[in-house]
C-alpha cells in the first residue's frame, strides 16, 4: 500500500495480539479507521475493549502484530498532540489535592515545552474545554471533592483541551448525566464536522448514537462484527427516515 | 554575642533554609504519587554512603550523594516493574543500607557520636565546603521542582495519561527519584538521615489541611518547611539537643494545629454554605433521546409483503435493507 493511504488512516491495527498476565486477551485484531470516522467499540465486560484502546495509545505492548497511528508504529509515534485519550473510570485524584483547572491543564502537556510557562492560548483552551463539560464554575474546586460523573467530565475536558485530531475515549460518559452527555455529544459533533476522528467504547451511546458511522463489536478478544451501526447492538433507539433529504431530528 | 553572629549558626541557618525549601518541594511530588516513604528508604541507604566516606577518608557528603542516587535509581527501577516483590526488594535495600552503614562505621573506627550527627543532624558540623555543596544541590532541586512542575505534576497525578501526552514518563520518574536522593543529602546535616523523610512529608500533610490546589499545597508546604527548620535550629541551639528532633517536633506541632483549624474552618464553611440547591431540573424524567423519522410512508403489517424476522419479543420487517419495528406511532430502525 502507498504511504498516502497510510497517513489517511488515523488508526491501523494489524493482526494484533496482546498478552496480559500470561493470557491472550486480544487475538488477531485487524482494524482500520480512516480519518474523520466515528467508530463505536462495543462488547460485553471483559471482551477486551479497554485492552485494545490501551494498546492503541501505547500503554500496553503488542505480543504480536502492530498498531500504527497516522501511519507511524506506536512505539515510534511522537506526535501525541494529535491524540486525546480518556481512560476508563479512574479516579481523577492523587495524594495531594489538585483543582479541576490543574488537572485539565495537564492535557496541554503534549504541546508544551519544558520550563515554559502556560501561554494565553493555553489558558483560553482550558477555559473552552471547561465550558464544553460545563465545569467552568468548578475550576477552583479540588477534583477529589467532585462526584464520580463530575470527575469523568474533568477527564473529558483534559482530553479535549489540546484539540486533538484523534479522540480515543474509553467509556467517557459512564456515570455522566444525560444533560452533560448531550453537551458532550454536541461538542464532539462540532469536532467531527471539523474532521476529528473518534474511537469510543461505550455500553450506552446515548446522545452520541446519532454520530456513529460504524460499530465494532468485540467478544473474547476478537472482533466479531465490524460494519454499519446496528441499533439493536447499541441498545439505542434509531429511527430511520425514508425521505432522503430529511435526516430526522432529536427528541428527548 | 548573639547566636546569629556565630559563624557555625549562620551556616546552619542557611543550610536549614534551603533544606526547609527543597524537602517539602520534592515531598509534594512523592506524596502525590503515594510514595511518602521513599525519602525514608533513601535516607537509610545514604547511611551506607556516609559510612563509606568516613571509611575511605573522602567527604561523606559526596559518597552519600553517590550511594543514595544509586539506591533511589534502584528503588525506582524496582517500582517501575510493578511486581509484588518490589515491596520486599525495597525492604531489603533499606535494611541493607542501615546495617551496611553501621558496619562500615565500626570498621572505620568511628564511634556512635559521629554517626549520630548524620542520623539526627548537628549544628556545629556544617563546614564551609559542606555549605557550598548544600547550596548548589538545593538550588538545583528547586529549579527542577518548579521548572518542571507541570510535567512532574502530570506524571504523579496520572502516569498513564501522562504517557499518552508523549511525556518521557520513565525519565521523569527517575528525575523525581534522583531529586529525592539529592534532597536527602542536602537535609542530612540539618535534620539528619533518619528524620529527613518527616520534613518531606509532614509539611505537605499540614498544607493539605487548608489547601485545595496542588500549587498552593506546594507553596504552603515550602513555607512551613522553612519555618520549622529555622525555628527548630534556634530551639536546638538554646536547648542543646539535636536539630533533627526539634525541627520534626515543631513540624508535627504545626500539623496538629493545622488539622484542628482546618476541621473548624470546614465545619464553619459547611454551616455558612449548605449544599447549594443549584442543580437545574434538567431532563429529570426525560426519556432516551432519539431520532424520529419524518414520516414512514408505509405501514407494515402481517400482510404487507415485507419479509418478517423474529427479533426477541417483537417482529421486524425487512424494508429497503433496513429492519423496521413498530413503536407507538412510528417505526424504529433495528
Ligand atoms: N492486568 C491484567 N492481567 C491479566 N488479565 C487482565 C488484566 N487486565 C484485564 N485482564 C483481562 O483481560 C480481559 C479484557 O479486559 P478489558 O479491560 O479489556 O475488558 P473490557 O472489554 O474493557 O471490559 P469492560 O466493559 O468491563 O470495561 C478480561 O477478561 C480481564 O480479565
Ligand atoms: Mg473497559
Ligand atoms: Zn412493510
Ligand atoms: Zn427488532
Ligand atoms: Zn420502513
Ligand atoms: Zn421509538
Amino acid at each position: 500500500m502507498t504511504s498516502e493511504n497510510d497517513s489517511a488512516r488515523a488508526v491501523q491495527v494489524d493482526d494484533l495480539s496482546v498478552d496480559l498476565g500470561g493470557r491472550l486477551v486480544l487475538r488477531g485484531i485487524d482494524l482500520r479507521i480512516r480519518q474523520g470516522e466515528v467508530v463505536a467499540v462495543l462488547g460485553t465486560n471483559g471482551s477486551g475493549k479497554s485492552t485494545l484502546i490501551k494498546t492503541v495509545v501505547g500503554l500496553l505492548p503488542a505480543a504480536r502484530g502492530e498498531v500504527r497511528l497516522f501511519g507511524t508504529p506506536v512505539p515510534r509515534f511522537r506526535e501525541w498532540r494529535r491524540v486525546g485519550y480518556v481512560p476508563q473510570r479512574i479516579t481523577a485524584a492523587g495524594g495531594v489535592p489538585a483543582t479541576v483547572y490543574e488537572v485539565v491543564s495537564s492535557g496541554l502537556l503534549s504541546k508544551r515545552r519544558m520550563f515554559a510557562p502556560l501561554g494565553a492560548a493555553g489558558k483560553q483552551a482550558i477555559e473552552d474545554a471547561l465550558e464544553v463539560v460545563d465545569m467552568a464554575d468548578r475550576r477552583k474546586d479540588a477534583v477529589a471533592e467532585l462526584s464520580g460523573g463530575q470527575q469523568q467530565r474533568v477527564l473529558i475536558a483534559r482530553a479535549l483541551v489540546s484539540d486533538p485530531e484523534l479522540l480515543i475515549l474509553d467509556e467517557p460518559t459512564a456515570g455522566v448525566d444525560l444533560a452533560s452527555q448531550q453537551i458532550f455529544a454536541d461538542a464532539i459533533r462540532e469536532r467531527v464536522a471539523g474532521g476529528t476522528t473518534v474511537v469510543m467504547v461505550s455500553h450506552d451511546l446515548g446522545p452520541m448514537d446519532a454520530l456513529i458511522d460504524r460499530s465494532v463489536v468485540m467478544r473474547r478478544g476478537r472482533i466479531v462484527y465490524d460494519g454499519p451501526p446496528h441499533a439493536s447492538q447499541t441498545h439505542a433507539h434509531v429511527h430511520h427516515s425514508h425521505t432522503d433529504d430529511d435526516p430526522g431530528w432529536l427528541t428527548s | 554575642m548573639t547566636m546569629f553572629q556565630l559563624e557555625f549558626m549562620q551556616r546552619a541557618l542557611i543550610a536549614g533554609l534551603l533544606t526547609g525549601l527543597s524537602a517539602p518541594a520534592i515531598g509534594t511530588y512523592l506524596v502525590q504519587r503515594r510514595l511518602s516513604l521513599m525519602g525514608d528508604g533513601i535516607g537509610h541507604i545514604a547511611i551506607t554512603g556516609v559510612a563509606l566516606g568516613l571509611l575511605t577518608g573522602s567527604a561523606p557528603v559526596l559518597t552519600a550523594i553517590i550511594v543514595s542516587i544509586a539506591g533511589a535509581t534502584a528503588i525506582e527501577l524496582v517500582r517501575a516493574r510493578g511486581k509484588a516483590t518490589g515491596d520486599v526488594a525495597l525492604a531489603l535495600l533499606f535494611y541493607g543500607g542501615i546495617a551496611g552503614g553501621v558496619l562500615l562505621i565500626g570498621l572505620a573506627g568511628q564511634g556512635a557520636a559521629t554517626l549520630n550527627t548524620y542520623l539526627f543532624g548537628s549544628l556545629t558540623t556544617v563546614s564551609q565546603s559542606d555549605l557550598y555543596v548544600v547550596v548548589g544541590l538545593a538550588v538545583a532541586v528547586l529549579v527542577v521542582a518548579i521548572g518542571l512542575g507541570p510535567q512532574l505534576f502530570a506524571v504523579c497525578q496520572d502516569e498513564e495519561f501522562a504517557r499518552t501526552t508523549g511525556l518521557r514518563v520513565q525519565l521523569l520518574n527517575l528525575v523525581i527519584a534522583v531529586m529525592a536522593a539529592v534532597t536527602v543529602t542536602v537535609a542530612m546535616r540539618t535534620v539528619g538521615l533518619l528524620l529527613v523523610s518527616a520534613l518531606m512529608v509532614v509539611p505537605v500533610a499540614t498544607a493539605q489541611q487548608v489547601t485545595r490546589s496542588f500549587r498552593s499545597t506546594f507553596i504552603t508546604a515550602c513555607v512551613i518547611g522553612v519555618l520549622a527548620c529555622l525555628a527548630g535550629i534556634v530551639t536546638s541551639y538554646n536547648a542543646n539537643v539535636a536539630p533533627g528532633a526539634t525541627i520534626v517536633v515543631l513540624a508535627l506541632a504545626g500539623f496538629v494545629v493545622a488539622a484542628t483549624v482546618g476541621t473548624l474552618l470546614r465545619r464553619r464553611a459547611g454551616r455558612a454554605r449548605p449544599l447549594a440547591d443549584e442543580e437545574p431540573e434538567v431532563g429529570v424524567p426525560a426519556p432516551e433521546p432519539h431520532v424520529v423519522s419524518a414520516g414512514h410512508p408505509h405501514a407494515h403489517s402481517q400482510a404487507c409483503g415485507h419479509k418478517k424476522v423474529e427479533h426477541g419479543d417483537h417482529v421486524d420487517y425487512v424494508h429497503d435493507g433496513h429492519l423496521h419495528a413498530a413503536h407507538g406511532d412510528h417505526w424504529d430502525e433495528h
